[in-house]
């Protein structure tokens, strides 16, 4: 007997496929979009003559192909050699470029993850310490990274932290704020009752926080994930630029950028990379999400 | 220890609870509360709004401290029946825990209390049975109904068999259908089991169905009015049919004007 009835579960399979299609569709629109725009820009530069049409008045960005390559040669440059001697094409080095950043950065996003998760912990055993740190966290955020990149490396070289540990640092710079902030939010997100019940069976704290508190917050911890995901990427490239270190995606767009006029879609083709790489982080984050709540009905996403 | 019948299963004496006591939001929501449940005893707690009946439950399971008085549960302190799982706790909303499938929740003082891998899956597969919902333990709680998801919760607070059960308006959020059946359910199992229920309520009908006394609480302080007997015997749906049943619940039903207009 019964008077309830169960809710069909969803069809899982073909709903995870119609949502992969959806989602590809919407990517490529938006690609489409992008390279819509920017070739009609040129399009209407070269049409007005670089000028607001009936004006003198110079558009904001001028349209000539040093300024803004086609995006054809754009993805033509991508599969030419990288240099002349080189066996590499572009689009391969790049990877290689962006593979040295990921590296660097993945080391910053667990070590940020670490500290953030860490200091949320910590600030919710103690309102003291909360109280205390709060602020500092926030302070944290104010400072310019690009301030405090050299000074890290500084460091770093007269300790034995290596050039790409010490861009991992500055990296986690940024990543730990939005975990240790979303962090103490979503380890406080459980409502009384839950906590009620499992002081009911005498749960000791250390047990609370991770049957309880730690699931709870997955809500909270998934998006702080992602974006400190994308951050670790920002941090770490910000790192390369101003310590200097070979290797990674940070450096390559510097390169390029100073070698501008001689093959602006090297540039271009760098930047896109790096772009490329902060989806890639954010997308493997929401992947990792999806395995772990998969049939649980409660993804934020 | 071992248990005569007469040591009461929860003995509240001359307890009282003032939250905030001193300071200038301090409110008294219990004033001299005295109860002796028995064991194998149904207790229904009843009463307007503000009368202190969750808190009293809160006091018995020891999930707030009071401010005067004693209570026993089994002969010990709340505290140490807390420590010792003497007893189950069931809440309005069913709480289940929704990373976790069915099986699991019930599971979870299993967890706590180290029962092994195959002691806890023996238990949640019986708890299961035990509340007619044997094929649901690998489903997660989103998929159930709210009445399923009720039962599930008591499923948990009784999957290591507590001697008490403490409920707060368990069904409080259920159709009058399922709330019916569920009722049915509980005296079932709880005659089957033993266990000696405290249950707090707001709906007459429901108190005067399940319970063997009804304890009718007075608002601000939190005071006991009075004590309603319903020696009824075993219920059955034709209970709420017998003119009995609608004595007891016009009795409850006096019982709560008299305290609203304060006699």
């Amino acid at each position: 007997m019964t008077s309830a009835t169960v809710q069909p579960t969803a069809p899982a399979g073909q709903s995870a496929v119609l949502r992969g299609v959806k989602q590809g569709a919407s990517i490529l629109l938006a690609v489409a979009t992008l390279v819509g725009l920017w070739e009609g820009y040129k399009a209407f530069g070269s049409w007005s003559g670089g000028t607001w049409p009936g004006t003198t008045r110079d558009l904001p960005v001028p349209s000539d192909n040093l300024n803004m390559p086609h995006s054809y040669d754009i993805v033509k440059q991508l599969f030419e050699p990288v240099t002349r001697r080189a066996d590499d094409t572009l689009l391969v080095f790049l990877f290689k470029s962006a593979w040295f950043t990921f590296k660097e950065a993945l080391l910053g996003f667990v070590i940020g993850t670490v500290i953030g998760l860490g200091l949320a912990v910590a600030m919710l055993r103690s309102n003291w310490l909360e109280r205390g740190l709060v602020p500092w966290i926030n302070v944290s955020q104010t400072i310019p990274l690009i301030a405090l990149a050299p000074l890290v490396v500084t460091w770093g070289k007269s300790t034995f932290l290596s050039e790409t540990q010490s861009v991992a640092i500055i990296a986690a710079y940024l990543t730990f704020f939005p975990v240790a902030v979303n962090g103490l939010a979503g380890l406080k997100s459980p409502d009384s009752e839950a906590l009620e019940l499992m002081r009911s069976y005498a749960s000791p704290w250390s047990k609370t926080l991770f049957k309880l508190r730690f699931p709870a917050a997955r809500p909270y911890l998934f998006p702080a994930f992602r974006l400190a995901a994308a951050l670790s990427i920002v941090g770490t490239i910000v790192g390369e630029i101003s310590a200097g270190v070979q290797g990674g995606i940070g450096r390559v767009v510097l390169d390029y950028a100073g070698k501008y006029s001689t093959g602006p879609e090297r540039l271009y083709g760098s930047i896109l990379a790096a772009a490329a790489l902060g989806l890639f982080v954010f997308g493997l984050i929401t992947l990792v999400e999806r395995v772990l709540t998969r049939g649980q009905g409660v993804s934020g996403t | 220890m071992t248990l005569d019948s007469s040591t009461p299963a929860v003995k509240v004496h001359a307890v009282s609870k003032t939250f905030n006591a001193g300071s200038s939001e301090s409110v008294q929501a219990l004033a001299d509360v005295d109860l002796v449940v028995a064991p194998g005893e149904f207790v229904s707690l009843i009463g307007p709004s503000g009368c202190g009946k969750s808190t009293l439950l809160r006091l018995i399971a020891d999930l707030l401290p009071t401010t005067s008085g004693s209570i026993e549960v089994f002969g010990k302190s709340a505290a140490q029946a807390r420590i010792d799982q003497d007893y189950g706790m069931a809440f309005q909303s069913a709480g289940l825990f929704d990373w976790r499938k069915v099986a699991a929740n019930i599971e979870l003082p299993l967890e706590l209390m180290d029962y092994s891998k195959a002691e806890r899956s023996a238990r949640s597969s019986e708890m299961l049975e035990l509340v007619k919902l044997p094929d649901f333990g690998d489903h997660y709680p989103w998929q159930l109904s709210g009445g399923m998801q009720q039962r599930v919760a008591i499923a948990r607070s009784l999957s290591f068999k507590p001697r008490l059960l403490l409920m707060d308006e368990p069904f409080g959020a259920l159709d009058e259908m399922t709330r019916e059946h569920m009722q049915n359910e509980l005296l079932a199992i709880t005659a089957e089991l033993g266990t000696t229920v405290v249950f707090v309520t707001h709906s007459i009908s429901e108190s005067a169905f399940l319970s063997d006394r009804v304890v009718v609480l007075s608002p601000r302080p939190g005071q006991v009015h009075s004590i309603v007997d319903v020696p009824m015997g075993d219920r059955s749906d034709d209970t709420r049919e017998e003119p009995e049943f609608f004595e007891k619940a016009t009795e409850i039903r006096e019982a709560l004007r008299a305290v609203e207009v304060g006699l």
